[in-house]
């Protein structure tokens, strides 16, 4: 295999893993958004401290914890609970048989945790008229929420979860510190053999792959720029 | 008997008590317009009214059925509230216009939402939807935008955005149509227009509650004008009675200080 096939391959795994992670992150983000927004503290307080604590430490170190978590749980049940440790072994096993599983866990809550903050600012961008024109033109909330309220947010929200996008393309790279082959894995393996430029290469991948991307999320933006406001 | 009568409206924010006890009735067609400083619960009152504030104490009766009561001791649902509502149309000073809807999608939104709830919806819907937009039309026509139909609320001027909330108040054709401090957010010379168009709903003897601080206007088109100060109604009576020879100090001393101006 040479070193282009090598890295495309590499990159398959990567673009893998960004769609994974966008699909599973956008829903879990909205119910954190819920969860932030709610109005029993409990509630809010737990998801909150979540929020902190998924933005305030590196993903490279959540990606070490999805790693390894899951084996010190289960030691932790083999020696306190032997029978629930039985029962629940196929599903440890599932989690740990393939490094792609703890890549994509660490990235979806990490990116859930981002996403909630920006759709919780743009639901909370939306200026208070607009729930009360709604509920005297008697819309049910559920009505004011999905006919008045959500276009509203999405188009505000459209930058930011652009620009979180972008930055998803390339945080995948870091699956390789949890020994996810992709394609700076393979990059690097020629990398150590003396062969420099695959390396650079690979940059390339993201660069046509983020400019794709880049001109999606342009077009999107300019169909919402039907009107100011 | 009397459209509506309000009995007794209380409503504290935190320690302050915004209302102390306002009270009032009107009939079929009337027009009053509530007065007053600043802080002086105009606002709240319509807003109680309407239900965007649930009041402390107090009695909301819609032709002598009770369609609030503050001391029930079980909470009204969601869905009877909504229909309570309906008795009335709202007019914002801030227009609240659905910024992402065109002028015909922003007045038959909400006519198409209710209409789903008709049991006749499913057989006649493409009748029904017919005769919301041709009502629409007409409503836009009556406030003077028919070359506005497909515009955004964005391309048009504060005067224009504030016609076509009233076209959408009206869409659902309430009993009883409320302003609050509709010319407010407008430059003078765009208030002409919406004062032209509440002149012209009166005419039509629509009724109507309009919270102003158009001294003339409100003389003009009123047949009842409520002075309001610290949460009471300090004086009710013709425009007449309450601009032109007020009794009460409080109203005297508003009335000079707008005169000055």
């Amino acid at each position: 295999m040479n070193a282009w096939q090598s890295l495309l391959s590499g990159f398959g795994m990567n673009c893998v893993l960004f769609a994974l992670t966008l699909i599973m992150s956008v829903p879990l983000g909205l119910i954190i958004t819920l969860g932030t927004m709610a109005k029993f503290k409990p509630v809010k307080w737990v998801m909150k401290t979540f929020v902190w604590i998924i933005r305030g430490t590196p993903l490279m170190l959540q990606l070490f914890v999805a790693l390894y978590a899951p084996g010190l749980i289960f030691n932790y049940l083999v020696s306190s609970n032997p029978a629930v440790a039985l029962n629940l072994k196929p599903i440890f096993m599932a989690i740990s048989s393939n490094r792609m599983i703890p890549a994509l866990i660490a990235l979806v809550i990490n990116y859930a945790a981002y996403f909630s903050e920006i759709f919780r600012g743009g639901i909370e961008s939306i200026p208070v008229g607009q729930y009360e024109a709604g509920q005297v033109l008697g819309l049910t909330k559920v009505q004011v929420f999905f006919k008045v309220v959500l276009f509203q947010v999405i188009k505000r929200i459209t930058p930011p979860m652009g620009n979180e996008i972008i930055t998803l393309v390339k945080d995948t790279a870091l699956a390789r510190v949890i020994g996810v082959v992709e394609i700076l894995q393979n990059a690097s393996r020629f990398a150590a053999k003396g062969i420099i430029w695959p390396l650079f290469a690979s940059g390339l991948y993201f660069l046509a792959f983020t400019a794709v991307l880049s001109a999606l999320l342009s077009f999107v933006e300019k169909k919402l720029d039907y009107y100011k406001g | 008997m009397s459209i509506l009568e309000v009995k007794n409206m209380h409503k504290s924010f935190g320690d302050t008590e915004v209302l102390k006890g306002v009270g009032f009735s009107m009939e079929q067609g009337e027009v009053i317009s509530i007065l007053g400083s600043s802080g002086s619960g105009k606002t709240t009152l319509l807003r109680c009214i309407n239900f965007l504030e649930t009041a402390d104490i107090g009695q909301i009766i819609v032709e002598g059925n009770i369609v609030f009561d503050a001391s029930e001791t079980k909470k009204r649902r969601a869905s009877q509230i909504r229909e309570a509502q309906l008795n009335f149309g709202m007019v914002f000073q801030q227009f609240n216009l659905f910024p992402q809807y065109s002028v015909l999608e922003n007045i038959t939104l909400a006519p198409k939402l209710l209409a789903k709830e008709r049991p006749d919806f499913k057989q006649r819907k493409k009748e029904i939807f017919e005769e919301i937009n041709a009502d629409a039309l007409d409503l836009i026509e009556r406030v003077g935008l028919s070359d506005k139909i497909n515009n955004y609320p964005c391309e048009l001027s504060g005067g224009q955005q504030q016609r076509v909330s009233i076209a959408r108040a009206l869409a659902l054709k309430p009993k009883i149509l409320l302003f609050d401090e509709p010319t407010s957010a407008l430059d003078p010379e765009l208030t002409g227009e919406i004062l032209k168009v509440i002149r012209s709903l009166a005419e039509q003897n629509m009724t109507m509650i309009i919270v102003t601080h158009e001294i003339g206007f409100a003389r003009n088109v009123s047949d009842r004008i409520i002075f309001m100060d610290k949460g009471v109604v300090a004086e009710d009576g013709t425009p007449e009675e309450v601009i032109d020879n007020p009794k009460n100090e409080r109203t005297k001393e508003f009335l000079s200080l707008i005169n000055q101006k």
